[in-house]
């Protein structure tokens, strides 16, 4: 035995791990479609209310055909990656305002728990009547839903950097705004990266009750219309295509954070 | 009139249920070149001193003068800190870390960074410059905080513990290599240590400190024999252990 057979060996095993896992994973997928389909055709399930794989699929394609998949995508995806950026911008934003000035903090303090503990969806009746019944105030359900829990989170984590580090810049007779870009943001790069996750989640859920309260275009609108004519294949095929693009908004958020963060 | 001048300080620590004093009557003064040591246990305010002769802090009272003028943190880089431990950027590779000073006073450029690279070297960093902090080890890292604390060609050294987290080995070497670059430039230091053996191997005057609240206890003259020696050979000088001696009889005395 040398180290070299030792260490392909150990390389085997881990492939055939990895292919096991993989194994298992595309065996969920088969059997959650399989079995849905299966349970429709025979009839175990509605399927009125749950509908069938295969006539998600056809409608799909017919969707797609008519172009009226693509516009509705569309304008759900622009909504949410924009609330997504401006709720994460201002909510970092307002946690370097507040690191900036303490007393600012203090004061706010009780006012950013109540706001974060409101349910921001509950606002938006006021936001459509304020925005009026366009895509505006879709983006700012998706902004304001996660622009209180990112100032929280991203102040929170802009005290928590190592005082020490500030003192090495202020013995440089580094200036406030020096300290900030020199090692308050820098240290807190992980911490912002973790809410982009989080926030992907948060700013789908803003924009998708905002179309349903809109009620004019995009994929929320589609779930809420399929519901009301009773049409649940559409309902279905609008979920997937949700789950679609929040999964590949969540790859891109995790592809930038490997390149931003090195260590 | 002394290079740097320690008047009368008081200092207080205010909170809301406490006002804890943890300086009291302190005044020495610091030649230029000269290399003195603050020896004390933990908790006597050593740390506290440093930093308000760094200017992070004003004292209570008292005033502190650096060739007769008071002093400022933001002023013209006349002090250099240096912490127990490194407090390089970790994401900054050690060549920026090195630089930190000069781009904060956008000096980063031409001269002043072929002269900042130099000192890469002189601590025995050379051609470390593209790495990473986490890439060195501890005595490497420590060596860059001092190429960092030198960049900006301080007046004064301010040395809190900064062999105190390296093994010894490290330590020994460490304290041989600050001892000769700080004569090489001729620079002022403070070192504070709660090391008997370091403060007599590396200093010319040691202060004494007792707790609670910190004054200066005590004043040794470490002798000519020693002061001349580089740390790792004074330890071995016969000077050495008698000094040690007495010290550490002064600092049994203070415990009771
Ligand atoms: N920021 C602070 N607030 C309140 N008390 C402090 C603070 N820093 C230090 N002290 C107190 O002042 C005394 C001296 O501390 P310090 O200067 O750190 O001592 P040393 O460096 O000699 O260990 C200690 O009793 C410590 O608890
Ligand atoms: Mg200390």
């Amino acid at each position: 035995m040398n180290i070299e057979q030792l260490h392909s060996q150990y390389k085997t095993s881990l492939k055939k791990e990895n292919r096991l896992i993989r194994f298992y994973q595309i065996l969920i997928f088969i059997v959650f479609f399989s079995s849905w389909e299966l349970f429709s055709r025979m009839r175990w399930i509605d399927p009125l209310i749950f509908s069938s794989p295969s006539k998600v699929w056809h409608l799909f394609i017919k969707k797609l055909g008519d172009g009226t998949l693509l516009s509705h995508s569309g304008v759900t995806l622009f909504e949410t990656v924009l609330g997504f950026i401006i709720g994460t911008l201002l909510g970092t934003i307002l946690a370097s305002l507040l690191w900036w000035s303490p007393r600012l903090s203090k004061t706010l303090d009780p006012y950013l728990v109540i706001l974060n503990a409101m349910p921001k969806v509950a606002l938006g009746p006021i936001i459509i009547v304020a925005f009026g019944p366009g895509f505006p105030s879709i983006i700012s359900m998706g902004a304001i839903i996660s622009i209180i829990i990112t100032t929280i989170v991203v102040y929170t984590a802009f005290r928590e950097v190592d005082p020490n580090y500030l003192k090495v810049l202020q013995t440089f007779g580094a200036t406030r705004a020096q300290s900030f870009r020199e090692a308050i943001l820098p240290a807190s790069f992980p911490t912002i990266i973790s809410t982009l996750k989080v926030n992907v989640g948060l700013s789908w859920v803003g924009v998708i009750v905002g179309e349903f309260l809109v009620s004019a275009k995009g994929l929320g609108y589609l779930i809420i219309y399929g519901f009301q004519v009773f049409n649940f294949t559409l309902v279905m095929l609008s979920l997937m295509i949700i789950a679609f693009f929040a999964t590949i908004m969540y790859q891109l958020v995790e592809l930038l954070e490997r390149k931003l963060i090195k260590d | 009139m002394s290079f740097l001048k320690i008047q009368d300080i008081h200092h207080t620590y205010f909170s809301n249920q406490t006002a804890a004093t943890a300086l009291a009557d302190i005044s020495l003064d610091i030649e230029k070149g000269e290399f003195v040591s603050f020896l004390g246990p933990s908790g006597c305010g050593k740390t506290t001193l440093l930093s308000i002769i760094a200017g992070l802090f004003p004292p209570t009272s008292g005033k502190i003068l650096l060739e007769n003028n008071p002093l400022k943190a933001d002023s013209d880089f006349s002090i250099g800190y240096m912490l127990q431990q490194d407090y390089l950027f970790p994401w900054k590779t050690i060549e920026e870390n090195v630089l930190l000073g000069l781009k904060l006073i956008k000096k980063n450029e031409g001269l002043e960074k072929i002269k900042t690279l130099k000192l890469l070297s002189d601590v025995g960093l050379g051609g470390t410059g593209k790495l990473y902090p986490r890439e060195l080890s501890g005595g490497m890292r420590q060596r860059a905080a001092l190429a960092r604390t030198l960049a900006v060609d301080p007046k004064i050294l301010l040395l809190d513990e900064p062999f105190s987290a390296l093994d010894y080995q490290t330590k020994l070497k460490l304290e041989d290599l600050v001892f000769e670059i700080l004569k090489s430039f001729g620079k002022t230091a403070v070192l504070v240590t709660h090391d008997i053996g370091e403060a007599i191997a590396m200093s010319d005057r040691i202060y004494l400190f007792s707790a609670k609240p910190g004054r200066i206890y005590k004043t040794f003259e470490v002798p000519d024999e020693l002061r001349e020696l580089t740390p790792f050979h004074a330890r071995n000088h016969p000077h050495y252990s008698a000094l040690f001696q007495t010290i550490w009889k002064e600092l049994e005395s203070l415990e009771y």
